[in-house]
C-alpha cells in the first residue's frame, strides 16, 4: 500500500489504491508486468527448480528417489486442487477418485498396447495424455453438476463420487479386475543413459517433468484474466456476474482444469509402481489431499508444494517411529497407518482453527500485524 | 412378489436408520448451518463405546444408554472445543474441520481398538419371521423401526411442546433477536450438537449389527446415504429427513436386491444428483418461508 | 441519579473505522427520547451498542446507575432493558403465539408472563386473531405490533425501538406513537426511539437527540426542536 501522509486522517480521505478496478478484484497482483514477462519469470523459476531437483536426484538412494517421484506426482494433484478449492471456492472431495480415473486410464492404455505387442517410448506420454483427457472429461461432467451446487452440497456429491471407486472396479470386473487391480509394463530408463542408470531416478525425472509442466501452466493461469475471474466468482458471484464474468462457465472450467491435473498426477502415480488397485484410492486419499492444500494455504501454489512434500513425508512417519523406538509389534501394527491419519486430521483441524490461511497466510498476517502496530502511534 | 415384499420390509428397516441419521444432520444444519461431515465418524466412535460397555456389562441396553450418553457428550465437546472457534470468513471452513475430525476419530479408534472388525451382537434375532409364507421383518427390524419412531416422536414433542424446544428453534432461525429476548443462543447451539450426536449415536448402534459390522470405517457409506436422505427431504426439514430416509432406504433395498450390492454407491450418487439438480431444496423444503 | 439511561462518551464501530464518536446524553426515567438524524448518522449502531450487540470501543453506558459493560446481551432483558431491532425482529418461522411466548420464556413468574401475553392480545386485537399464523404471513403493521408486544411481555423499564414507523401507514404509526406515550405516562416506561420520521417522533418525544456522522450535535427538549425554526433547519432539514 502507499504510505499515508502524516497529515491525512485515517480511512476517509486516504488516497485511493492503484485503480478502482484493481481493488474490485481481490488478490490481484499489485504490479504485474506484461504477460510475456510473467511467463518468462515462471519459466525461469521452473527451469531453476527442475535443475536443482535433477541434481538432487543424482545424489539420492533408490527409495529416496521414489519419494521425490511421489512428491511430484502428488504435486500435480495438489496444485490443481488448490486452484479449485482455494481460488474458486469449490470444495471437491472427489479428487482421490479423479486420481484413480487417471491411474486406471494409464493402466488400460498401456495394457492395450502391451497386449498387441506394441512397444515404444511414446506410449508413456500418450497414456498420460489419455489420462489427462479422460479425467478432464470426468471433471467436465462433475463440474457441470457442480456449477449448480454450493458449499456443503458440492462436498457431499463429490464425497459420494469418492466412495464409487471400489464399487465401479467391482461392477466392471472384466475391465478393472476388481480388488486385484491391474498391472502394466514397468517404465525403464532409456538405453542412452547407460545400463546401470537407477530406474527410480528415471521415474523421479518423469514425475518431475509432469509436476513442473503442471505448476508452470497453473501459475500462468492464476495470473491471467481467467485467474481473476476464478477469485471474483469465489468472493461474490453476483458481483462477478455484474462484472460480465460467466459464472457457471468459470466454475466448470476450473473443475475441468483441476480434474485434468488430478488425472495426470494419478497417472504418474500409477506409473511409479506399474500397478493400479482400488485400495490405493480410498476415501481418505481425498482427505489427505485436502490436508495437503490446507496446510500450505488454500489457493497458494507454493503451499501446494509444501503440502505434497508433507503428504509423502508424514506417511512414512509411523514406520520411522516403529524403527527408531522398536515398539512392541502389537502397538506398532496399530500405529501403522493410523498415526499418519491422526496427524493429518489434527493438522487439518489445528490449521483451520489457528491459521486458516495456512502457513504462508499465517506468515503474511504476522507481517501485516507488525506493520499496523508500527503505524498505530500516528493517531 | 415375495421378494418384492421382503425387500420392501428390509428397506423400511434400514430406511429407519438412515432417517435417524439424516435427522441428526438436519438438527445440526438447522442449529448451526453446518453439514456435519463428521457425523458418521462420531457415530462409529459412540458405537464402539456402546458395544464395549455392552460386552463388559453383558447388557445391550446398558451399552445403548452408554452410546447415547457418549453421543451427547461428544456432540457438546465438538461444538464447544472445535466448531465454536472456526472462522466464518469462508463457508468451507467448518466442512474442512469436520473432515479433519473424521480422520482423527478413525485414527484414534484404529489405534485403540485395532482396524479389524469387532463383535457387535444384536439384542434380537435378525432372521426374518415368515408371515403367511412371506419372509417379512425380523424381530431386530421391528426393534429398529420402533426405536426410531420413539426418537422421532420425542424430538417432535421436544421442539413443538417445550420451552427449551422453542428456544432452540428461535436461536436457530434468528440468533440475534433470540439473544435480545434472553435466549442463551450459544448454549442452544451446544445443546443442538449434543442432541444431534446422540441421535446419531442411536442410529450407529442400530445399524452396526445389520451386516455392517463394527470397524472404524463402518459409517463411510452410511454417512453418504444419510446425507442423500437429508438432501432428498431438504436439509431444513426434520419431517423431510424422516421421509427421505425411508424413501432412500426403500430405493437402495430394491437396487441392492435386484441389481446386486455393488451398485449401491452408484445408485446413491445418481439419486443425490437427481434430487439436487431437479429440486435443490429437497422435496419438503421450507425455502419459501425463509425468503420472506 | 439523573435518569434511567446514561450514555457517556461512547464510541463504537465495525472494524477500525469508528461509527460512533464520543456520544453523550441521558434519558430521564419515564420519558421518551427520540434519536434523529440522516441515514448513516449512527442511530442503529447506537442502539446496538446500548444493548450490547456491539462492544463499545470506549465510554460507558449506565442503566439505573449500573454499568452495562461486560453484561451479556441475553442477560440485559432480565435487567429490564428491551430492544426491538430494525426490521422488526419477528421470527418469521414461528407463529405469533410462539413469538410472544418466546418473549416471556426467561421469566420465572410464569403466571405474569401469561398475563402479559393476554394484555398484548388486548392491546393489539389484530394479533389475537392471527395467533396461529407464522410470522412471515403477517403484514408490516402486524409485525411491528408483534415485535413491540413481545418486548412488552418482558415488562421492561427501558425500551429501545429502532425505526418502528418504517414502512407503516401513517395511521398505524400514529397509533403506535400514542401507545408509547401512554406506556410512559401510565407505567413509567423509558423509551429511546430511533426514527427517520422526524415529525411523528417529535410529536410524542420529550427530548430529541440529533446525531450526525456519529456524533451528537444537539440534545434538546422536543418542543424546542419542533418550534425553533433555526434548530430545525440546521439539523433536521425541514
Amino acid at each position: 500500500m502507499t504510505a499515508t501522509r502524516p497529515s491525512a486522517r485515517s480511512g476517509v480521505d486516504r488516497p485511493a489504491g492503484p485503480s478502482p478496478l484493481r481493488r474490485l478484484l481481490p488478490g490481484a497482483p499489485a504490479a504485474a508486468g506484461p504477460r510475456g514477462s510473467t511467463l518468462l519469470r515462471h519459466l525461469a523459476g521452473a527451469v531453476l527448480a527442475g535443475t536443482l531437483v535433477v541434481l538432487l536426484t543424482n545424489q539420492l538412494a533408490p527409495y529416496q528417489n521414489l519419494q521425490v517421484a511421489r512428491v511430484c506426482a502428488f504435486l500435480c494433484v495438489t496444485a490443481g486442487y488448490t486452484v479449485l478449492v482455494g481460488l474458486n471456492g469449490q470444495l471437491s472431495l472427489g479428487h482421490g477418485a479423479l486420481m484413480a480415473t487417471g491411474a486406471y486410464t494409464v493402466a488400460l492404455v498401456q495394457r492395450a498396447f502391451d497386449e498387441r505387442g506394441v512397444q515404444g517410448r511414446w506410449i508413456l506420454p500418450l497414456s498420460l495424455l489419455a489420462a489427462l483427457a479422460a479425467t478432464a472429461l470426468a471433471g467436465l461432467v462433475i463440474g457441470l453438476a457442480a456449477a449448480r451446487l454450493r458449499g456443503p452440497y458440492l462436498a457431499g456429491v463429490t464425497l459420494a463420487v469418492a466412495t464409487l471407486v471400489p464399487a465401479i472396479s467391482t461392477i466392471f470386473t472384466g475391465v478393472f479386475n476388481g480388488e486385484q487391480g491391474l498391472r502394466f509394463p514397468a517404465e525403464t530408463p532409456p538405453a542412452v543413459l547407460g545400463a546401470y542408470f537407477q530406474p527410480e531416478r528415471w521415474l523421479a525425472w518423469i514425475a518431475l517433468l509432469a509436476a513442473l509442466l503442471t505448476v508452470l501452466l497453473l501459475a500462468n493461469l492464476v495470473r491471467s484474466r481467467f485467474g481473476r475471474s476464478l477469485r471474483a466468482v469465489r468472493d461474490d458471484e453476483v458481483a462477478a456476474r455484474l462484472a460480465g464474468i460467466h459464472v457457471a462457465r468459470t466454475q466448470v472450467l476450473a473443475f475441468v482444469v483441476s480434474a485434468g491435473c488430478a488425472g495426470l498426477g494419478g497417472g504418474v502415480y500409477a506409473v511409479l509402481t506399474a500397478t493400479v488397485a482400488p485400495g490405493k484410492f480410498p476415501l481418505e486419499l481425498s482427505l489427505f489431499l485436502l490436508m495437503a492444500i490446507v496446510i500450505g494455504g488454500l489457493g497458494s501454489l507454493a503451499g501446494a508444494v509444501w503440502g505434497a512434500v508433507l503428504l509423502v513425508a508424514l506417511q512414512d512417519l509411523p514406520s520411522l517411529l516403529t524403527e527408531t523406538f522398536s515398539l512392541p509389534s502389537g502397538l506398532a501394527q496399530r500405529l501403522e497407518g493410523n498415526l499418519a491419519l491422526a496427524v493429518f486430521g489434527l493438522i487439518l483441524i489445528v490449521v483451520m482453527l489457528a491459521a486458516p490461511g495456512g502457513l504462508h497466510g499465517a506468515a503474511r498476517t504476522l507481517v501485516a500485524r507488525l506493520r499496523t502496530r508500527r503505524r498505530a502511534p500516528e493517531h | 412378489m415375495d421378494r418384492f415384499l421382503f425387500l420392501t420390509f428390509g428397506g423400511l428397516s434400514t430406511g429407519a436408520v438412515y432417517a435417524a441419521f439424516a435427522l441428526a444432520l438436519v438438527l445440526i444444519w438447522r442449529a448451526a448451518r453446518v453439514v456435519n461431515f463428521a457425523q458418521g465418524a462420531m457415530a462409529v466412535a459412540t458405537a464402539y463405546v456402546g458395544y464395549a460397555v455392552a460386552s463388559a456389562t453383558g447388557s445391550y441396553w446398558v451399552g445403548l444408554g452408554a452410546a447415547v450418553l457418549a453421543g451427547l457428550l461428544l456432540g457438546a465437546l465438538v461444538e464447544r472445543v472445535l466448531m465454536r472457534f472456526v472462522g466464518h470468513a469462508n463457508p468451507l471452513n467448518e466442512v474442512i474441520v469436520a473432515l479433519g475430525l473424521v480422520l482423527l476419530i478413525q485414527a484414534v479408534l484404529g489405534m485403540v481398538f485395532g482396524n479389524g472388525y469387532r463383535p457387535a451382537a444384536a439384542p434380537f434375532d435378525t432372521d426374518a419371521l415368515t408371515l403367511g409364507g412371506v419372509a417379512a421383518l425380523s424381530p431386530y427390524d421391528l426393534w429398529v423401526l420402533g426405536a426410531v419412531l420413539v426418537v422421532v416422536v420425542l424430538l417432535a414433542l421436544l421442539f413443538t411442546r417445550t420451552p427449551i424446544g422453542l428456544r432452540m428453534r428461535a436461536a436457530a432461525f434468528a440468533p440475534e433477536v433470540s439473544r435480545l429476548l434472553g435466549v442463551d443462543v450459544s448454549r442452544m447451539l451446544t445443546l443442538g450438537w449434543a442432541l444431534a450426536a446422540a441421535v446419531g449415536a442411536l442410529a450407529g448402534m442400530l445399524v452396526v449389527p445389520t451386516g455392517l459390522g463394527l470397524h472404524p470405517h463402518a459409517m463411510d457409506l452410511v454417512f453418504v446415504v444419510a446425507f442423500t436422505a437429508a438432501v432428498v427431504g431438504g436439509l431444513d426439514s426434520p419431517a423431510g429427513a424422516v421421509v427421505g430416509g425411508l424413501l432412500v432406504g426403500l430405493i437402495l433395498s430394491y437396487v441392492t436386491g435386484y441389481l446386486g450390492p455393488d451398485t449401491t454407491p452408484l445408485a446413491v450418487l445418481v439419486l443425490l444428483l437427481a434430487v439436487l439438480l431437479v429440486r435443490p431444496g429437497g422435496l419438503f423444503s421450507s425455502a419459501r418461508a425463509r425468503h420472506v | 441519579m439523573t435518569g434511567v439511561l446514561e450514555v457517556e462518551a461512547v464510541s463504537a464501530g465495525y472494524g477500525p473505522v469508528p461509527v460512533l464518536r464520543d456520544v453523550t446524553f441521558a434519558v430521564p426515567a419515564g420519558t421518551i427520547a427520540a434519536v434523529l438524524g440522516a441515514n448513516g448518522a449512527g442511530k442503529t449502531t447506537l442502539l446496538r451498542t446500548l444493548s450490547g450487540l456491539l462492544r463499545p470501543a470506549g465510554g460507558r453506558v449506565r442503566f439505573d446507575g449500573a454499568d452495562l459493560r461486560g453484561v451479556r446481551v441475553e442477560r440485559l432483558v432480565r435487567r429490564g432493558l428491551a430492544h426491538v431491532p430494525e426490521g422488526r425482529g419477528v421470527v418469521a418461522e414461528l407463529t405469533v403465539e410462539e413469538n410472544l411466548r418466546l418473549g416471556g420464556l426467561w421469566r420465572s413468574d410464569r403466571a405474569d408472563a401469561r398475563r402479559a401475553q393476554d394484555e398484548v392480545y388486548e392491546l393489539f386485537p389484530a394479533l389475537a386473531r392471527r395467533r396461529r399464523h407464522a410470522g412471515h404471513q403477517l403484514s408490516g403493521g402486524e409485525r411491528q405490533m408483534l415485535a413491540l408486544g413481545r418486548a412488552l411481555i418482558a415488562r421492561p423499564r427501558l425500551l429501545l425501538l429502532d425505526e418502528p414507523s418504517l414502512g407503516l401507514a401513517p395511521k398505524v404509526t400514529a397509533q403506535i406513537m400514542a401507545l408509547l406515550r401512554r406506556l410512559c405516562d401510565d407505567r413509567g416506561l423509558t423509551v429511546l426511539l430511533v426514527e427517520q420520521n422526524v415529525r411523528s417522533a417529535l410529536s410524542v418525544a420529550d427530548q430529541g437527540v440529533v446525531m450526525s456522522l456519529g456524533r451528537v450535535v444537539t440534545a434538546a427538549p422536543a418542543a424546542r426542536l419542533r418550534d425553533d425554526d433555526q434548530l430545525r433547519h440546521a439539523y433536521l432539514g425541514f
